[in-house]
């Protein structure tokens, strides 16, 4: 779920706030709309030069007449032509750039949005509101708008030359306008549900599908082609027969519009050719009528087919608005100072935290203080609170209640660019980039060179390894890319946070995949770098092996700190400690 | 992309043969079609009828003042138009019928050929860009043939209807307008040719696009950790505007089409007005014939406009049938023997002998490797990636067919069973623990359909699943959706696994997951897995020390061949390569 903005705006609203962006590329819409307008006027032209063209010169006989109106044709189709071009030319251009600056907009929200509301939303769903929301209000914008503009001004225009040129005979052929309308708007009103189910029905065919292809060894295994196939014919079935109510809906409407249409032009014929015996017509007044009328079937029929699409844009807009008016929870405070030097003293002053959205605390009353150059780890098991803790320091989340200092300077204090430049941190999930590897280490730092690169990627126990590859530090990872193992990932993932200018470095369980040799070799060379190069490490372990090496151990349990001290110690006071010292010898990895 | 946008799909011009083998879907409405035909016929000439009655009148009674003949005429034009509305009426609900029928027939012959090939043609890369195709392409034809085919044989009819009318009223004038047809279907295989070299950029630069998003949204906590926010943003700009500058230059492509062929369609109209201008004014053809002609002009582009338009939304079509015809004709290989037997109940004797296997001619994935395995043995398999482990398991299944050698289960070759029958004995349990939409229990039920209630329970309970299961709002049915969301990867495994309890499998096949769960979660499946393997004979693809230990026996694979096996201590006492992989890849604590 996504969540709400601060201020919802409805739909219509939305919608408007979509038109009032095309303000950006203002000669553009004017284009656009000017175009439209003209073109319509270039459309509504042309039967008049048939009418010239017949009374005055195919009647009377004058071949020059006949030459002028054909050569006014030709004329004014390029005219259409190129009102035309500029319509739907420059409508998409403007369209385009409204969708650039909206997708530009959501991205950097995105990016920008705290962990909390990340946390919250789908990755998926917000994928949806970046490509298929915001195509849908450029649809709009491209071809919606200029549709129902381009429609209003045809039939604005023909009805008025209807009535200059015979009012009588124009009230007759408007009708067909209201008429045409209401059947439309009945059909589209009444099948809006057989529409969405039909959608609804084919994706979910499609899934059943897409599952088959996946699982497809999973299926074969259990023996269970026949059932599978039973159960896409029978979703198959229903399709089709919900695609037949479709069809009976549209065999009850569009007939009938056409009809309606044709009857009118009878009534034109039959009243307009009376009018002609009796001498108060001409013939070429008549065709010119029969040409209008084949024009203004054609704008209701837009109408009545972009409403829909409009709806679906606003619904899109409220969307994608709902995005980019999200409140960005962390951010940096009024003041913000950068932050420069570490001095090692973290401390944690009767800390609680509670996730937002949740009904129990993570953490409750946490305090402690390191001091300069300690190796911390904190140790609990899964649920406890021990990763809540370290995302509280770079601030992914603000505390409830308490303060985190760093040197004595809340933590808030700081510009968040600064304060997490500073901090290093390896996340428990290792995400690859797809990219090189030399790429995915320098995620932080691209300008870093290969000898920087592969100097990190040395002390993570990961350099042997990737100029083994045939492609060494240029070889692909990520989605379309190499496989690699877990251990090589996290690996990895280390290298990418020892690149970083780190000051404090946070190690959250990431040697979990990695071998217990190759971590002993790790955590060798990282033990020689957090004295040298830190102000203060933590390392956040399930494994009791990873972690004796540090100077104190702190013991989260249910969010509190339980205990602290050194292993020996905690061995001696604490019998959490050795219950989980007991588990961990029985369970292997 | 507008709705009149010429692209057409960036594959070779398909060929008639695969329209041919379309139409032969059309044989099971023999019966039907001729009606279905000839309503479509008649809508079209009641359509084109109107315009050419109308000129007449014009002609020959309004212009003679007849004024009861026109009252005739219009009387025999509401009777046509009222006609007219019933055709068309039956021609919506016949042709949509045979097309919706025809439709779902694809889709499931589709369907059923997907089930039937083996694994290796999913195994194929090949085959796996065909299949993510392959959805995209049901729905272009769907949407082709679907719904705009009846419309588009009506535009058809009108127009041939439309010619003859035209040529028979004054052929000079029927030919003149007909020599800007030629002209017209050149600019549109123009425009579609250069429409399609641009929007092949737009779909690079929109994969890109998307790609990038999918990537930078799932990644928003590494970006702000490592504070490539700023840098992430400016790089999505350019692909940004690379995306959006491709689109405004496609769109000039297709812009200009619709123009273009308007254009000529005025060329034609003002050429007629001239010429029968001409005509009418030296007397050679009457003010009437003139009139019906412009009409007729303007009718006569319309279904052309709208052919033109279809005709690069079927040719996607028809290159959509290609792929799919070409995936409806790929070979059913391993199939059941003619006269294959069922095979008995298993007791779990497994014997490879001599078995040699490659999934191409020229590479061997496993050389000649010989084993037995006693009924209820663990056989746990160890070795890199990529040296048989999967290829031995997939031999087991016969997912594969061996190249030389033989997999026999209880002393009967593997080849002379069904498939049906001895993968129904045979329960797997996969890394990534595939489940399918549907609800909990239908998850479990999913290799015995007919399972009661009480048998998925237990089955659950075995699992270690039962009481997460009933803590769910909906309990066992609760409906799950794709690929099982929204469990946990360890809650799908422990479904997964209940899966495999229930068909009570007499041999059982592990891919133990390599990536780390919560240690609660995986205690569960540990102990559910123990309750599994209990006196089934059991092949384990293992990544942990408790499983090699338990194993009654441990292969080492390496390149294709058994290179140690007996049990741990025993590996472990030889110091070769399962003390060196053990080191390395199974990674125990130094507890």
């Amino acid at each position: 779920m996504v969540l709400p903005a601060d201020r919802p705006d409805s739909p219509p609203l939305s919608l408007w706030r979509v038109l009032k962006s095309l303000r950006a590329y203002r000669w553009l819409s004017i284009g656009a709309l000017l175009s439209s307008l003209l073109l319509t006027a270039a459309y509504a032209v042309t039967p008049q030069l048939f009418r010239w063209g017949i009374d005055q010169g195919i009647a009377k006989g004058d071949l020059q007449v006949v030459l002028a109106s054909a050569g006014a044709m030709v004329g004014a189709a390029v005219g259409r032509g190129l009102f035309n071009f500029g319509q739907s030319f420059w409508a998409e251009a403007a369209s385009q750039g409204v969708a650039y600056d909206l997708r530009n907009r959501i991205f950097s929200k995105i990016q920008n949005l705290s962990f909390s509301y990340h946390d919250r939303a789908q990755t998926s769903q917000l994928l949806t509101r970046v490509t298929s929301d915001i195509e849908q209000i450029r649809t709009f914008l491209s071809t919606s708008l200029v549709q129902v503009i381009s429609a209003i001004a045809t039939l604005l225009g023909i009805a008025v030359i209807l009535l200059l040129m015979n009012w009588r005979l124009a009230l007759i052929t408007l009708t067909v306008i209201p008429m045409a309308g209401w059947l439309l708007a009945r059909f589209l009103q009444r099948n809006s549900t057989i529409f969405r189910l039909v959608q609804e029905q084919l994706g979910n065919l499609n899934a059943v599908l897409q599952e088959n292809l996946l699982g497809v060894r999973v299926v074969k295994a259990f023996v269970r082609e026949s059932t599978e196939t039973q159960r896409y014919i029978s979703l198959n079935e229903t399709l089709a027969a919900t695609n037949m109510k479709t069809i009976r809906a549209i065999r009850n409407t569009f007939p009938f519009i056409f009809l309606l249409s044709n009857l009118v032009t009878v009534a034109v014929v039959g009243y307009g050719g009376a009018l002609v015996i009796g001498g108060n017509f001409s013939v070429g007044e008549l065709v010119a009528f029969n040409s209008y009328l084949l024009l203004l079937l054609q704008p209701v029929l837009l109408i009545g087919f972009a409403a829909p699409a409009i709806a679906q844009a606003a619904a899109s807009a409220d969307r994608v608005y709902e995005v980019v008016d999200a409140a960005i929870e962390i951010r940096d405070c009024p003041g913000a100072v950068p932050f420069q030097t570490c001095g090692g003293r973290i401390t944690f002053e009767n800390v609680s935290f509670r996730y937002p959205g949740a009904t129990q605390e993570a953490l409750q009353h946490v305090s402690f203080e390191t001091k300069p150059k300690e190796l911390i780890a904190i140790l609990g098991m899964t649920g406890s609170g021990k990763s809540t803790i370290m995302n509280l320091l770079p601030r992914f989340y603000d505390v409830t209640q308490g303060a985190v200092r760093i040197d004595g300077r809340d933590v808030r204090d700081f510009t968040l660019s600064s304060l997490r430049s500073h901090i290093g941190i390896v996340f428990q999930e290792t995400t690859l980039f797809s990219g090189t590897i030399r790429d995915n280490i320098a995620y932080a730092k691209p300008e870093a060179s290969l000898e920087e690169v592969m100097a990190v990627a040395q002390t993570a126990q990961i350099h042997d390894f990737i100029v083994s590859l045939p492609q060494g530090y240029n070889t692909i990872v990520g989605e379309r890319g190499v496989g690699l193992s877990g251990g090589q990932k996290q690996r990895i993932a280390i290298a990418r946070t020892l690149l970083t200018d780190y000051s404090i470095l946070i190690l959250d369980d990431s040697t979990s995949a990695i071998d217990a040799k190759t971590t002993a070799e790790i955590q060798a060379a990282l033990d020689d770098l957090m004295r040298r190069k830190t102000c203060t490490s933590f390392v956040i372990a399930q494994r009791i092996s990873t972690i004796q090496e540090a100077d104190r151990i702190l013991l989260i349990d249910k969010g509190k700190l339980v205990a602290q001290g050194t292993h020996e110690e905690l061995m001696r006071s604490s019998p959490l400690y050795g219950a989980i010292l007991e588990s961990q010898m029985k369970q292997p990895t | 992309m507008t709705s009149t946008s010429p692209e057409v799909a960036n594959q070779p011009k398909p060929s008639i043969s695969t329209l041919r083998r379309f139409l032969q879907y059309l044989r099971p409405y023999r019966s039907e079609l001729p009606l279905a035909l000839t309503l479509v016929a008649l809508g079209a000439v009641t359509q084109s009828l109107g315009p050419f009655l109308i000129g007449w009148s014009i002609d020959n009674l309004i212009m003679q003042g007849n004024l009861t003949g026109l009252l005739g005429m219009l009387c025999i034009l509401c009777s046509i138009y009222g006609f007219g509305v019933l055709a068309i009426r039956g021609q919506i609900l016949r042709v949509g019928w045979i097309m919706q029928r025809l439709l779902a027939q694809l889709r499931q012959d589709i369907f059923t050929k997907i089930q039937s090939l083996p694994i290796s043609f999913f195994d194929r890369s090949e085959a796996g860009d065909l299949m993510s195709r392959l959805l995209n392409d049901v729905s272009t034809v769907n949407q082709a043939f679907g719904q705009t085919i009846a419309q588009m044989l009506g535009n058809l009819f009108s127009l041939i209807g439309i010619v003859i009318a035209m040529l028979s009223i004054n052929w000079q004038l029927g030919l003149l307008s007909n020599l800007v047809v030629p002209l017209m279907i050149f600019t549109t295989g123009l425009f579609a040719r250069w429409a399609r070299a641009r929007f092949r950029v737009t779909r690079k630069t929109i994969g890109e696009l998307s790609a990038m998003l999918e990537e930078n949204i799932s990644s928003v906590r590494e970006a702000q950790a490592f504070n490539r926010v700023q840098l992430n943003i400016e790089e999505f700009e350019l692909l940004n505007a690379a995306n959006r500058d491709a689109n405004v230059q496609a769109v000039a492509i297709t812009a200009a089409f619709l123009p273009s062929i308007d254009f000529l369609n005025t060329l034609a109209t003002a050429a007629v007005l001239a010429y029968g201008g001409y005509l009418a004014v030296t007397g050679a053809a009457t003010v009437g014939v003139v009139t019906a002609f412009l009409l007729y002009v303007q009718l006569f582009f319309r279904p052309i406009q709208i052919l033109s338009q279809f005709y690069t939304q079927a040719q996607s079509a028809l290159a959509g049938l290609e792929r799919i015809f070409f995936l409806l004709d790929e070979p059913v290989q391993l199939q059941d023997a003619p006269h294959a037997l069922t095979m008995p109940p298993i007791r779990g004797e497994v014997t490879f002998e001599q078995v040699s296997f490659g999934y191409q001619q020229n590479q061997q994935v496993l050389k000649s490797i010989s084993l037995q395995v006693q009924p209820g043995q663990m056989i746990a398999l160890v070795g890199p990636t990529g040296a048989g482990k999967s290829t031995i398991i997939n031999l087991i299944l016969r997912f594969y067919d061996v190249t030389s050698g033989a997999v026999k289960i209880d002393g009967i070759d593997v080849r002379q069973v069904t498939q049906a029958s001895l993968r129904r004995q045979i329960g797997i349990v996969l890394q990534d623990n595939l489940l399918f939409s549907g609800t909990v229990a239908e998850n479990i039920a999913f290799g015995r359909p007919d399972a009661t209630q009480a048998e998925i329970e237990a089955a659950a309970q075995l699992a270690n699943v039962h009481e997460f299961i009933t803590s769910l709002p909906q309990g066992y049915t609760t409906r799950l959706g794709e690929r099982g969301a929204p469990l946990s990867q360890g809650q799908r495994q422990l479904i997964s696994i209940a899966r495999a309890v229930l068909i009570d499998p007499r041999i059982l096949i592990l891919d133990e997951a390599t990536s780390s769960i919560d240690t609660r979660t995986e205690k569960l499946i540990q102990a559910a897995i123990a309750n599994l393997l209990k006196d089934r004979t059991s092949f384990v693809i293992a990544h942990r020390l408790s499983t090699v230990t338990q194993a009654d026996r441990v292969l080492v694979i390496q390149q294709g061949q058994i290179v140690e096996q007996g049990t741990h201590a025993e590996l472990m006492a030889l110091q070769g390569v399962y003390a060196n992989l053990y080191a390395l890849q199974l990674g125990a604590s130094n507890h």
